[in-house]
């Protein structure tokens, strides 16, 4: 048993030590506008992506909201079939492109990653602002294929529709997303080169937080994934445009092919979405319950397994197409795999919190939701690997169900979860605790409230991407737009609280939760424009709370 | 609202209550991993709540004996229900040789059913109970998929190539039929019926106002879209001789115009005869010109299943003798240079 107390008035005293007037933070040092829209530092370009994707994510949603009011009667009444299907593909393309990609990698990545590892930026700085920008470009792009008249596709562009037989705009869209990628690929680069080149003395490999490896395996697959996605995107066009066959069967081409590409690179990206959220849990219950992350090698293992078994399970989205049978065994068993790493997980952090002292602040309260949704996310996901139920459940509801606990229960909750953790860093206020753990708790509800009836929904056949259903469908579908309703209110109340705190909310001391990683015990709240007063020295693995009062010294 | 809602779907078929066992089995396996993960997250966060704040937990590193457990005792439920899959899937996916054989192409946005015996029809699919079916599949247009939700089926329809499905109904009754792909504006509105029919009744409806049988109607085609001209049966042929090739093992000499090892064979199902009389070119037969033009926008995909269910039926010596009252079609005359020297 440690004796030594761990005290956070020692926190507070280090507050003082290194605390600095507010004019000298990375927020406060120069108000220009160009100073934002030009600025190389990591901090500022990671907020205007903040800025940029919740906007992005208000539209997503307000997208989604009109799809479950379109679902609440059998008939087509709100929306007309056309505008439904607009709707539900702009959905798909604005939450995953737009929102769930860029989310933790380049808001919490872009901000934490050179803290945490005690550099004073990115490897590449101006690369960073240029992925940024690039980001903004394609998100224009998008919304301008949006505004002409949308995409009918759905967001997974199947061939021959896609490049033959859909009229609307297809090829702006694709382009969106062609230049989006290349902000997602530059971002993965910037990191994977920060993390190997960039670690301050004596932060070796296994004394890395286990959201930089998050953040790696994120970046990876970023890099090999995205040029994949972007080279599909690029033989649609020239298909659609030069009528070049390569995936309509009438010019000679293979429609399966498309499914092929489409999904190597689209299943690696649901990792992109869940592999930091993964990253940020571990901070989280590691540091609320004021204790080393049990299994620290492991944890950190199975997010490079998880990063790795992602590229070879892509065909399990095909099982109905066609595919040898043989083709379609292997994949099953290789989806298996994908459960183990992930299994792992949960279990470490539930032996993380295992004799713990364990508090309950608003970042906490998400980090249980994850668990919880996450825990039924995957468990669903088992129905779908197992080849004999997946037939029956493949493009039913009971797929969008389990997608939506993964990546919007998973990697959302996870997504807030690191807003409120990292909220009081970045902006060097508090939020208000009572609103922000009721928001977790009625996002929570709302959630489960929203998808849970969908599983039953597609077990019972209802197909998804449909605008009118047979009768026998309608009361679940109540009970999911009703729980929208609630879940809508979870994610409106952090935009009033915490804009309300970055003006009112009360100062924030340098580590108000005692985290023990760098970016809480050597920086200011907020931090200073170059971050760290010298460059830190790390002699210590990660979250060692016992017996010790820091792990790092920087003197 | 309430009056149609029901718990369970329609259990309708054969493979059916196998899959909802595998279902069950898989639900309450993950009902009490699920129900552990939240048991053991409550009660650390009751039992382990901050007390003092100046308490500093021991470190805890790992544990091998736990790690294994946790390792190895998901692997062994993952390896029993990927095995259960695979037993469920073989059943779903591998039709009985005896199953009897339909036809369903689709197009934006409907399903157009044929019969062997003759009968079509539109966005309906009636089928005798106790008898196995095989659905053989394609699609005009952009991939459609076709589901039985009560039969637990469920196959992608995709252009350009003929997929399948099978299932044996178990219940008597009408049960839904969805497109389960999404394929544009009216995806929502290609859905049919499923009517499962006493085998008396089947035959009785089979009769009622029937055209000719799907063969006889491709034997009209054969010799309307000159198939006969050339492939006559007899010493004077201009290309291989169609009777009893079907599901035959059929000696190829070129694909797709390169010669290739002699001695390959393909296999003649309708995969083969439709890609034979799209793409004439791809796989040749060995020992003949390929002087065949192709028919892609002269045919559709249902007069195609015609001509085949037409080859299928075609028996030693029963190849229709030419007629000159159908006259060639002109396209084709102009599509084919060698059409002079036959």
């Amino acid at each position: 048993m440690a004796t030594v107390g761990l005290e956070s008035k020692t926190f507070e005293k280090f507050a003082d030590v290194v605390g600095h007037e507010d004019d000298s933070n990375y927020l406060s040092h120069d108000h220009s506008v160009l100073s934002w829209l030009f600025t190389l530092d990591h901090k500022r370009i990671a907020l205007l992506y903040l800025v940029t994707i919740t906007l992005m994510f208000l539209l997503g949603g307000v997208l989604a909201g009109a799809i479950r009011l379109e679902l609440l009667t059998p008939k087509g009444d709100f929306l007309t079939a056309d505008t439904y299907n607009k709707a539900f593909t702009a959905h798909g393309i604005i939450m995953l492109f737009f929102f769930l990609i860029p989310s933790i990698p380049a808001v919490l990545g872009n901000f934490l990653v050179p803290l945490m590892i005690g550099a004073k930026d990115v490897a590449f700085p101006r690369l960073n602002l240029f992925s940024y920008y690039l980001y903004f470009a394609g998100s224009v792009i998008a919304l301008t294929a949006l505004l002409l008249g949308g995409v009918d596709t759905g967001w997974t562009f199947y061939t021959p529709f896609s490049s033959t037989y859909s009229n609307s705009y297809v090829i702006v869209m694709a382009v969106g997303l062609f230049v989006v990628g290349f902000s997602s690929i530059l971002t993965g680069l910037n990191f994977i080169i920060t993390v190997h080149r960039m670690r301050c003395p004596g932060l070796t490999w296994f004394r890395l937080p286990l959201f930089i490896w998050g953040i790696y395996a994120t970046s990876v697959v970023q890099l090999l994934g995205t040029p994949v996605i972007a080279v599909t995107l690029g033989l649609l066009g020239v298909e659609r445009t030069l009528g070049v066959g390569i995936f309509d069967p009438r010019l000679g081409g293979d429609p399966i092919l498309f499914q092929h590409l489409f999904w190597f690179y689209s299943h690696p990206a649901v990792y992109i979405m869940i592999l930091p959220s993964l990253g940020v849990t571990s901070e989280v219950i590691a540091t609320f319950s004021r204790k080393n992350v049990f299994g620290y090698h492991i944890i950190a293992f199975s997010s490079i397994a998880i990063a790795v078994f992602g590229f070879i399970v892509w065909a399990h989205h095909m099982f109905t197409t066609g595919i040898s049978p043989y083709a379609a065994m292997v994949f099953s068993l290789l989806t298996f795999s994908v459960a183990i790493p992930s299994g792992i997980k949960v279990f470490s952090w539930l032996a993380t919190m295992y004799g713990g002292s364990i508090s309950f602040g608003t970042p906490m309260i998400y980090a249980f939701g994850f668990l919880g949704l996450f825990t039924i996310g995957g468990m669903t996901g088992l129905f779908l690997s197992t080849l004999g139920t997946d037939i029956h459940l493949h493009d039913t509801y009971f797929i969008v169900a389990h997608f939506h606990y993964i990546m919007v229960g998973g990697a959302i909750m996870g997504y807030m979860a690191a807003i409120h953790y990292w909220w009081p860093k970045m902006t060097g206020r508090l939020y208000s605790e009572f609103w922000g753990k009721l928001s977790a708790g009625i996002t929570f509800i709302g959630f489960n409230f929203t998808f849970f009836p969908q599983f039953i929904l597609g077990y019972l056949g209802m197909p998804r991407r449909y605008y009118e259903y047979p009768d026998e469908f309608q009361v679940l579908n109540v009970f999911s737009t009703a729980g929208a309703t609630i879940l809508a209110v979870g994610y409106l109340m952090p935009l009033v609280y915490m804009p309300y705190s970055f003006f009112f909310g009360e100062k924030a001391n340098s580590n108000p939760y005692g985290g023990s990683t760098l970016e809480w015990t050597n920086t200011t709240s907020p931090p200073s424009p170059h971050n760290f007063e010298k460059t830190p020295v790390v002699t210590e693995e990660p979250y060692h709370y016992h017996g010790k009062e820091a792990a790092v010294v920087s003197h | 609202m309430f009056e149609e809602f029901k718990w369970l779907p329609d259990q309708a078929s054969t493979v059916a209550p196998e899959v909802d066992m595998l279902m069950l089995f898989i639900v309450v396996v993950t009902v009490l991993i699920t129900a552990l993960v939240t048991v053991l997250t409550l009660g650390f966060a009751v039992a382990f709540r901050r007390k003092s704040e100046s308490y500093i937990p021991a470190p805890w590193f790992g544990c091998i004996p736990l790690e294994i457990g946790w390792t190895l005792i998901p692997v062994g439920i993952c390896l029993v229900m990927f095995s259960w899959g695979v037993k469920v899937y073989s059943n779903i996916v591998i039709p009985p040789a005896d199953a009897m054989e339909i036809y369903a192409v689709g197009r934006q946005w409907m399903w157009k059913i044929q019969h062997p015996e003759g009968q079509r029809e539109i966005n309906a699919l009636h089928v005798p109970i106790g008898r196995p079916v095989k659905v053989t599949l394609t699609s005009e247009d952009v991939i459609h998929c076709f589901s039985i939700p009560a039969f637990r089926v469920k196959q992608d329809v995709v252009p350009g190539r003929y997929s399948s499905l099978w299932f044996q109904a178990t219940k008597a009754g009408t049960y839904q039929l969805f497109c389960s792909e999404y394929c544009g504006t009216e995806h929502s509105r290609m859905i049919g019926k499923v009517i499962v029919m006493e085998e008396a009744d089947y035959q009785k409806w089979l009769s009622e106002g029937a055209e000719s049988g799907q063969a006889l109607q491709g034997r009209k085609l054969y010799t309307k879209l000159q198939c006969v001209t050339c492939h006559t049966g007899n010493a004077e042929a201009k290309a291989p001789n169609l009777e009893g090739i079907y599901r035959k093992h059929i000696p190829i000499s070129h694909v797709d115009g390169v010669k290739i090892k002699e001695g390959t064979k393909v296999f003649a199902d309708d995969a083969y005869i439709r890609e034979s009389i799209l793409y004439p070119n791809a796989k040749v037969a060995a020992g003949w010109e390929s002087i065949m033009p192709t028919y892609q926008g002269l045919v559709t995909e249902e007069e195609l299943l015609q001509v085949i269910a037409y080859i299928k039926a075609l028996n030693q010596g029963q190849t229709p003798p030419r007629t000159e009252e159908t006259p060639t079609p002109a396209t084709i005359q102009n599509k084919n240079p060698n059409k002079e020297a036959n």
